[in-house]
């Protein structure tokens, strides 16, 4: 090993040992306490979190892959309209707009939400007051669509963000040359530019799709009641019972959807690169 | 030009309306205020630990010959990666054995970790875009490795790394999860603050809490693009 590579190591150790004492070894850590019991393997961990847990899981990965989506259709849109609008003023608009919930913390916007989605919240009073509502007809949006809309609300412009950016820097030649043969911009939108952007899709998708499963403060926030998220019963589980096993066995369920995830990008990814080399 | 007029107007205007909301909610601020100086002394030492980390990081990630660069970069995005809950809960449960818990060495550690991705992959960048020629020549007249660091690359490195610790600092700022299970029942930040008073149904308390964290972030939307050159922002992740 050249003097050059030890000292290099030597400046990195300090970091790498924070990441080592507070992340590696607590994922050991959860690891274990997940599959064993008095030292030997066990699954019963991972049963007893199914059985009180199948429907969270279920929903969890419901809100999560639905959200997703959503977000993924809103970000098309509106990095579409950014690159391919002729309207000035409203590119103008829509670029000084819609970056704003990006650098809203989660916990603001779950309780920005709290207020306005409620029952007797600002939405639904606005709705009420130009009589569009009458005050026996609203309801409570506090709940699985509360959690979707927040997440959907804080997390497209993040794609957006990495996707317009990945938009402005193909090649414009390509869009005008199927503008010129008559495409419309719908039809450039889904044929020309997207296909050029895929990988920047994915990648922010899949960062929001990781990001919105850890999330804990937005769950607690505007849905309190059952069914819930996966991160709120593993602080339950903690916070009332002390139960290390069953809340780490939630947490390993919560990897292997970060696994999925990873996993298909990365096979999109291999796909990319073989099709690069034929 | 009219920026420099503007300024005392803007500031006048912007200390008087302090000073009216002061009046109005007054004794509601006092708990609040108490959070935000729990939160800002918070945040200040997370940037100081996770810069003392970052800068030496990324000059090596940056400049020096590293065996498995790729995988040490991919070892810091990791925190950041990972559904930080279940890491979270057995972070406190080491942080118990070792008397961490209700700390506020504890909760600047985890919050140090959470925000390594941004300091050290900026800080590598911000390295990576200084002039090589510039050390060189530093080196050929003469001056010892550590003068040229000290005189020459880390100046130039200093917008980047700053845009690393407004990251860091806000991230620290806004931070949730991470103090929720390391932090009780000592530490309050404004966030853990904003989270009991709403489901207390406060939300007198609750509103102020989540203006007064609005004004950073808002903040940093509109000045992060100073601070974060093209230069610097296309060396990230490399």
């Amino acid at each position: 090993m050249s003097r050059s590579s030890t000292l290099g190591l030597l400046l990195v150790a300090p970091a790498l040992t924070l990441v080592a004492m507070l992340f590696l070894w607590p994922l050991g850590f959860s690891l274990y306490a997940a599959f064993t019991k008095d030292g030997a393997f066990t699954l019963q961990h991972f049963a007893k979190a199914f059985e009180l847990y199948s429907t969270d899981i279920l929903f969890t990965l419901v809100i999560v892959l639905l959200s997703t989506a959503l977000i993924a259709a809103v970000a098309i849109a509106i990095s579409g309209l950014l690159t391919l609008s002729e309207t000035p003023w409203l590119i103008a608009i829509l670029k000084q707009l819609y970056r704003w919930p990006l650098f809203i913390p989660f916990i603001v916007a779950g309780q920005c939400m709290r207020t306005f989605l409620a029952k007797n919240g600002l939405m639904n009073n606005t709705f009420v007051s130009m009589g569009i509502l009458d005050p026996s007809q609203t309801m409570s949006f506090l709940d699985w669509r509360g959690i979707v809309i927040t997440f959907v609300w804080k997390q497209a412009p993040f794609v957006i963000l990495m996707l317009a950016g990945a938009m402005a820097s193909i090649d414009r030649s390509t869009i005008e040359a199927a503008r010129n043969l008559g495409a419309s911009r719908f039809r450039s939108l889904f044929e020309i530019v997207l296909p050029q952007v895929t990988q920047t899709l994915l990648v922010a998708l899949v960062l929001s799709f990781v990001t919105m499963l850890s999330v804990l403060s937005v769950p607690m926030m505007v849905a309190g009641s059952q069914p819930t998220m996966l991160t709120v019963d593993m602080a339950f589980r903690i916070n009332a019972y002390g139960d290390y096993p069953t809340a780490n066995a939630l947490g390993v369920i919560s990897y292997g959807f970060t696994a999925i995830a990873a996993w298909i990008y990365l096979r999109h990814n291999l796909a990319q690169h073989s099709e690069a080399g034929k | 030009m009219s920026l420099s007029r503007g300024l005392p107007g803007t500031a006048m205007k912007v200390i008087g309306l302090g000073l009216f909301a002061f009046f109005i909610f007054g004794p509601l601020m006092n708990l609040a205020m108490t959070s935000l100086a729990t939160s800002v002394w918070i945040a200040l030492l997370t940037v100081l630990v996770s810069l003392a980390l970052a800068i030496p990081a990324g000059y090596a990630l940056a400049r020096l010959k590293l065996p498995m660069r790729a995988l040490i970069l991919v070892l810091f995005l990791l925190p950041q990666a990972f559904p930080s809950v279940a890491i979270y809960i057995n972070v406190a449960r080491i942080f118990y054995s070792l008397g961490l818990t209700g700390t506020v060495g504890g909760v600047v550690l985890v919050h140090a970790t959470h925000g390594l991705v941004y300091s050290v992959w900026i800080a590598a960048a911000a390295f990576a875009a200084v002039d090589r020629d510039l050390e060189l020549a530093a080196r050929n007249m003469g001056a010892s490795p550590l003068r040229t660091f000290f005189t020459i690359t880390l100046p130039l490195a200093t917008p980047g790394l700053i845009a690393s610790a407004i990251f860091v600092f806000l991230e620290s700022l806004d931070e949730f999860t991470g103090t929720f299970f390391v932090g009780v029942p000592q530490v309050s930040t404004l966030p853990l603050l904003l989270y009991n008073a709403s489901m207390g149904g406060n939300y007198q308390i609750a509103s102020i809490t989540a203006l007064i964290l609005l004004v950073p972030s808002v903040l940093f939307m509109l000045f992060i693009e100073r601070f974060l050159r093209a230069d610097v922002l296309s060396k990230v992740g490399r």
